[in-house]
């Protein structure tokens, strides 16, 4: 066959056939039951439900905020990584081992830690409602939280590219007349830039399907803070399976389709890297 | 390589996978008793009085298996294929759900038992700060400019429901029938809350724990709960004139019993529920109870007050859920921008 002719490793068969049947069953079958589920709404209604004003409302804070929460996470992730991989300090494995904490927590509880520390009782709300900035039960409060559980991604991604760029470089930058702006935008930054992208698109898909964290801090008022998924489940509550399957296949696509976009950025930088 | 061999392995892995399910099984009877958040501690009293009781009059081991969790999420789990002998729910709507997605109980269910089914009541009242120090009194006080009300969302919270639902019924009864009324003054009341938790413990963390809010509109029993357990010096009970009767329905889930074999044990642990022992356990967890002569023993518990039901006022849950909850419905145009 065809497929194989480039390989001459053996365990094709074994692995692909493993492949398939775990991607299928895994990934593939509960979203096309899914999409089956969305089916058995005229096109009419499917319509009506994924426009009507409280999804709109929905789609707009839930995109937003995951695209707000993704970015501060590209800067101070981006930082983060720097700062582990290229400084020694004391308790370094602790701060190393403080980024996973987000991977780790129930969402849950990370939610009702946030909810605590930015009400306006918390300990940082307490500080922040004199000056007027209001977190909790705000759009802001759910970019925050859509920020916390996305910072791993970006960090774990940058950090190995990141110790891979030997100090070399940027020396071998400085010594043939580069500044220190310079040296970033034009060696650093490039370098790790693909890395940032991935690290980007996975906090971002990860923050659009956020529901435990995210429910406790919003306040849930409808047009104001309610996140898609608090409007699938409200879909649900009502036993409407069509309704929340219609909600839950767009959020499918559009995931889908950023994902796909910045799949294409990728390769893009790499492609013009590749020829520089 | 030949495509019928990794074919055949898919197939193969897949099978494997499905496989393996089935294995443990009990010693003697289990029964599992899906029901709602705040009855944990409720039914491992009840289960271990019933348990006991059985073990006397049959001779028969038994043991239990509760599930607990919002009332709505644990109605689907049962009409997805959660193997539940018994359901012990919020509110007879999702009961009804059940019946209609996927017929384990038959439509007449609410029949089968007396009280509708409801062996043990309760009813909506308002907790509030030590003292009362915005002197709240009765549900008029909650409209008022400044006041801070805190409730879950009624659209993702069952319990929130009978809190709405308490609320519109008094606006009725005050406005000779006035459905403009009612509608004005639920608008009003939902103006004055902040915060929509998306279940009626979160909202109770919310003015407990947070300290927002002046008033939380809760059930009678978790608002006992939250006296009892965070400081009769910091929290009151306000019971207003009059209130919804919340009804929390069980019943038997006609078609697991059937297959599991379990109906005859299934069906005595309901009636149990009715009995004096078990009427006792539910006053004590603040649950209203339905017996009248452990209704006398616990008169000093309960502040009398005057109920209404959901069929009077509403014509039953599903006619309430379509006009108020459901998509597009009352309370959905309560928050209809440019209002």
């Amino acid at each position: 066959m065809r497929l194989q002719r480039r390989s001459s490793l053996p365990g094709f068969g074994i692995t692909m056939g493993f492949t398939l049947a775990y991607l299928g069953l895994i990934v593939l079958a509960p979203i096309c039951l899914l999409v089956l589920k969305s089916t058995s709404l005229t096109w009419e209604q499917f319509w009506q439900t994924v426009t009507a004003p409280r999804a709109l409302a929905s789609y707009r804070l839930s995109l937003g905020a995951s695209f707000a929460g993704a970015a501060i996470n590209v800067v101070f992730g981006f930082l983060v990584a720097w700062v582990l991989v290229r400084y020694e300090f004391p308790g370094k494995r602790i701060v190393d081992a403080l980024v996973d904490i987000p991977f780790a927590l129930p969402t849950a509880v990370a939610g009702i830690a946030l909810t605590t520390a930015y009400a306006p009782t918390g300990w940082i709300g307490r500080a922040l409602d004199p000056l007027g900035i209001h977190v909790a039960f705000t759009p802001l409060g759910v970019t925050v939280a859509l920020a916390f559980i996305g910072l791993p991604f970006v960090v774990r991604t940058v950090q190995p590219v990141l110790s891979d760029l030997e100090p070399e470089f940027e020396e071998a930058a400085a010594s043939l007349g580069a500044g220190r702006r310079q040296t970033f935008l034009r060696v650093i930054l490039p370098t790790v830039f693909p890395a940032l992208v991935t690290g980007f698109a996975l906090a971002f898909a990860r923050a659009i399907g956020e529901y435990g964290s995210v429910v406790f801090i919003s306040g849930n008022m409808p047009m104001k803070t309610e996140i898609t998924p608090l409007v699938i489940v409200t879909k649900l509550e009502q036993y409407d399976y069509a309704g929340a399957a219609a909600i839950a296949v767009v959020m499918l696509v559009v995931s889908f389709a950023l994902l796909v976009c910045i799949q294409a950025l990728h390769s893009w930088t790499r492609r013009r890297q590749g020829a520089a | 390589m030949k495509p019928n061999r990794l074919v055949t392995t898919t197939i193969l892995l897949s099978l494997a996978m499905m496989g393996s399910t089935r294995l443990a099984a009990a010693k003697g009877t289990t029964l599992l008793n899906v029901s709602y958040d705040p009855t944990r501690e409720l039914y491992q009293e009840v289960n271990a009085a019933f348990a006991k009781q059985w073990k006397e009059t049959s001779g028969e081991d038994l043991t239990f298996r509760q599930s607990h969790g919002g009332s709505g999420k644990q109605a689907r789990a049962v009409i997805d294929g959660l193997e539940a002998d018994v359901v012990t729910l919020a509110l007879a709507y999702d009961i009804d759900e059940i019946a209609e997605q996927s017929q384990l109980v038959p439509a007449d269910w609410q029949k089968r038992l007396p009280n509708n089914s409801s062996p043990y009541t309760s009813t909506i009242v308002f907790l509030v700060r030590k003292g009362n120090p915005k002197a709240i009194k009765d549900w008029d006080d909650l409209v008022k400019p400044g006041i801070s009300v805190i409730t879950a969302n009624p659209k993702t919270s069952g319990g929130a429901r009978w809190n709405y639902l308490a609320a519109w019924g008094h606006a009725l009864r005050h406005s000779g029938n006035d459905e403009r009324k009612a509608k004005d003054f639920v608008t009003r009341l939902y103006k004055n809350v902040p915060v929509l938790d998306s279940g009626a413990r979160g909202s109770t963390t919310t003015f407990v724990e947070r300290g927002i809010g002046d008033v939380l509109i809760a059930w009678e029993n978790e608002a006992f709960l939250a006296v009892n357990e965070l400081g009769k010096d910091k929290f009151e009970i306000v019971v207003p004139a009059e209130s919804i009767l919340a009804e929390p329905p069980v019943s038997v889930v006609d078609k697991v019993v059937d297959k599991r074999g379990t109906r005859k044990v299934a069906e005595a642990y309901l009636q149990f529920l009715f009995t004096e022992a078990a009427q006792e356990i539910a006053a004590k967890h603040f649950y209203r109870p339905r017996l009248d002569s452990v209704k006398a023993r616990y008169a000093e518990q309960f502040t009398k007050i005057d109920l209404f039901t959901i069929d009077d006022v509403f014509g039953g849950w599903q006619k309430a859920q379509k006009k108020h909850f459901a998509d597009g419905g009352v309370f959905d145009q309560i928050y209809q921008p440019g209002r």
